[in-house]
């Protein structure tokens, strides 16, 4: 079915319903930047309201582990290694970006594998790899820990902030603010654990829920699937991008995590505390653990005032019900995480909706 | 909140895979995927390949899927 | 017997040192075993303070650039080719014939002779080839300076070239003169520079045919000129990409510019990095590409002389200007949508989200 036809389904089924507005949240901030990129609200009916999720890493990192970061970078002789998302978030006084600026050792890589090889072929530096990301990022710190441990390196470290989606979502769907009519899964989170720990949001919730792929075919499809489960009454979970997300997922790729990590609370930013939604290097493999290693002294981080990136990453606010968006928080001089991700919802509406034509 | 891309893996030297997508060519870690061969596709994520691709479901989907394996 | 030790054999004599930047006999010997072998000429090798020139035209553009690439050398060019097709582009952009070059170099300490050799070479066959197609006019380098600083103040070698180009036909080209229902055209893939550059990274360690556009447009803008008096704008699309090229011009001209995102030319392989790296072609920078403002009955015309040019295989036709506005630039997607273009605020970071 090409576009033109899937859209021709979508308005039908929403004029067959009597609701005037059908919520369907994009979990995944990707989802939210390719909605935006390729102007999708343009071929929806109006009725069709589409709400960003928390499922941006980098935005749900809450201040303090920025501030931990850079307390680290100032009190010991490291050299950390991230992805490009997180360089130039703001902590409470400093970023990755600056503190690279003024000669601290921080190194921009493509995969942690660089990091791990560096650590190997530098003994006599302590390198710490910035282990962010949900489940699709998470067995890759896995297999790089056990590498570490099998060559028995003594200086390479990870830094975990790695969080698990399905516990968030169950917080957004118990928020009596949050209302949501159906959910848009994320791809590649789904593509590592498949469709079943997503059950619950239709057999306790009620709700339907489509894991999307990222192109504009795929992600109209899934959205005409949501509609379709909602005229008929009856919610599951389906795939439409079956041909990367399997219903078992990769189970290769969760037995690496669980074999690594134990499941702890974590905390959010925006959500607030979230019970067993974050990953925690297991005892076996302490040594690897950067927060073990190099301990610091407790920060008092300060969210930024004004600052409305939590009731933007669930949903209740709109980028610009926020007093700060484009005035004083803009991409160039970002102060919350939704701004300064390549896929954060603030940066997304400063990107492609902010200027009306 | 994963960027992840498609890729059809060319050589295997154990666990690391050459791959290659729209002409650009790179080595990935397949410990994730050990099932792979030559001539699969598999979807990748900061150098590692996450799933296999189902080739059946790929082509049948419509858009950007089509295009990326009539072009690699 | 032992064999007498010649002075040149010495590691020291290999490289840049700092007495090269004094002023005195070193300095003199950097300027006529180099900088003179590569680039003499009958202003240059007098050595004067300043270079007299006599010009005749009554309009000039005038305009300088710094360079500071790292790697120096990369696939498709290296960073003395650059520094002249920079300058040369940016005169080329306002119809000018470059007539003179300065060419200033800072040298770290410890840089190989060898390497400021390649890169003079490069600099000679690049003027060589701008003078192949200037109008009868010969450019050339007929001033220059060299320092030296100690080792970690410069990264290997920072060039600054500025130019004088002579607008010998009087033609006005300037974003002023867009005018609504322009064509706008652009000679080849974008992309390419940027994306040469970064896989050089060892961090990234991925393997392209990608090389570098960097590449003199004076010719190109002669065929352009050639064919058709209604050039109303153009701009070589360097840092920034396309995207900046467009938003500038609309800005500038305080006109709403609509682009079909199917026309415009991108390699696969940039396409493939891309996509990748998770960044947008749009903004990566190129060192050879010129976006063209021309009245929309000269479109085809100008294009075909485009496609004549060495560099301008690649040419299309990507949008047009659509209106009397803010200044803002609209992409037409593949999917009917429309989307605006704006302005990315910061450095392209290669991510995972």
């Amino acid at each position: 079915m090409n576009i033109k036809e899937i859209c021709s389904e979508i308005n039908s089924l929403v004029r067959d319903q009597d609701k005037k507005s059908i919520n369907i949240m994009e979990v995944c901030g990707t989802h939210t930047m390719e909605i935006a990129r390729n102007g999708l609200k343009q071929l929806l009916p109006p009725e069709i309201n589409l709400i960003s999720g928390p499922g941006c890493p980098v935005c749900v990192t809450p201040v303090n582990e920025i501030d931990n970061i850079i307390e680290i970078l100032k009190d010991y002789d490291v050299s950390i290694f991230s992805f490009g998302d997180m360089i130039k978030v703001p902590g409470s006084s400093s970023s990755l970006a600056y503190e690279k600026s003024i000669g601290k050792d921080v190194v921009i890589c493509y995969s942690p594998l660089y990091a791990l090889e560096f650590a190997e072929n530098n003994p006599d530096k302590n390198v710490i790899f910035i282990a962010i990301g949900f489940e699709t990022t998470a067995p890759l710190s896995s297999v790089i820990v056990k590498r570490a441990s099998d060559k028995k390196l003594r200086n390479f470290f990870i830094y975990c902030t790695h969080k698990i989606i399905p516990p968030a979502l169950e917080v957004l769907l118990k928020d009596k603010k949050v209302r949501i009519d159906g959910l848009l899964l994320p791809g590649h989170v789904s593509a590592i654990i498949g469709s079943n720990p997503y059950r619950f949001i239709a057999e306790d919730y009620k709700i339907p829920g489509v894991i999307s792929g990222f192109d504009p075919a795929g992600i109209l499809q899934a959205i005409k699937m949501i509609l379709l489960q909602l005229q008929q009454e009856k919610p599951k979970i389906e795939i439409e991008y079956k041909s990367v997300v399997k219903e078992e997922g990769n189970t290769v790729a969760v037995n690496q995590i669980h074999e690594v990590f134990q499941i702890q609370d974590s905390m959010w930013r925006g959500l607030g505390s979230i019970p067993k939604s974050g990953l925690k290097l297991k005892p076996v493999f302490a040594s690897f653990d950067a927060k073990l290693k190099f301990p610091i002294k407790k920060l008092n981080s300060r969210e930024p005032k004004g600052c409305e990136c939590g009731n933007v990453l669930k949903g209740i606010k709109k980028p610009d019900d926020c007093k700060l968006f484009a005035k004083s928080c803009t991409p160039d001089n970002p102060i919350g995480p939704c701004m300064v991700s390549s896929e954060g919802t603030c940066a997304a509406y400063y990107k492609f909706y902010r200027i009306k034509y | 909140m994963c960027l992840a891309i498609p890729a059809k893996v060319i050589k295997i030297n154990k666990n690391i895979a050459e791959i290659e997508s729209l002409g650009v060519v790179k080595e990935v870690d397949i410990t994730l995927v050990p099932d792979a061969k030559i001539g699969d596709y598999v979807i990748v994520h900061a150098g590692f390949a996450i799933q296999i691709i189902d080739k059946k479901e790929a082509s049948i989907a419509e858009g950007y899927w089509k295009e990326f394996l009539e072009e690699t | 017997m032992l064999r007498k030790r010649n002075k040149n054999d010495a590691p020291q004599a290999k490289v840049i040192n700092i007495s090269h930047g004094d002023g005195g006999l070193k300095t003199g010997e950097l300027i006529n075993r180099f900088i003179l072998k590569y680039l003499k000429n009958e202003i240059l090798e007098k050595l004067e303070d300043s270079a007299s020139l006599y010009i005749e035209a009554k309009n000039i553009a005038f305009t300088t650039d710094s360079f500071v690439v790292d790697p120096i050398f990369f696939p498709g060019g290296d960073i003395g080719k650059l520094s002249i097709c920079g300058t040369v582009n940016d005169l080329a952009t306002t119809g000018c014939t470059p007539f003179v070059l300065s060419l200033s170099l800072i040298l770290e300490e410890g840089f190989l002779l060898k390497d400021l050799e390649k890169i003079l070479m490069s600099i000679r066959k690049t003027i060589e080839e701008i003078n192949l197609s200037n109008n009868g006019v010969g450019l050339r380098i007929v001033a220059g300076d060299t320092k030296v600083v100690p080792k970690g103040f410069a990264d290997k070698i920072f060039i600054n070239t500025s130019g004088i180009g002579l607008n010998q036909s009087n033609i006005e080209i300037s974003p002023s003169k867009i005018k609504v229902n322009d064509s706008i055209l652009i000679n080849g893939g974008i992309g390419e520079h940027g994306l040469a550059i970064l896989s050089q990274r060892k961090e990234f360690n991925f393997k392209t045919d990608l090389v570098s556009d960097c590449a003199p447009l004076n010719s190109l803008v002669n065929d352009i000129c050639k064919a058709s008096d209604k050039i109303h704008a153009m701009r070589d699309a360097t840092r920034g990409g396309l995207a900046r090229v467009l938003i500038e011009m609309a800005q500038a001209s305080k006109t709403t510019l609509e682009i079909d995102n199917v026309k415009i030319p991108i390699k696969k392989e940039v396409r493939g990095l891309c996509e990748f790296l998770g960044m947008d072609p749009l903004y990566i920078a190129n060192e050879g590409k010129m976006v063209i403002f021309v009245e929309s009955k000269d479109a085809e015309k100008v294009l075909g002389a485009m496609k004549n040019n060495k560099y301008g295989k690649g040419s299309q036709i990507i949008g047009k200007v659509v209106k009397k506005d803010q200044g803002i630039v609209v992409l037409n997607t593949e999917i009917g949508t429309k989307r605006i273009l704006d302005l990315h605020y910061s450095e392209q970071l290669p991510r995972i989200c």
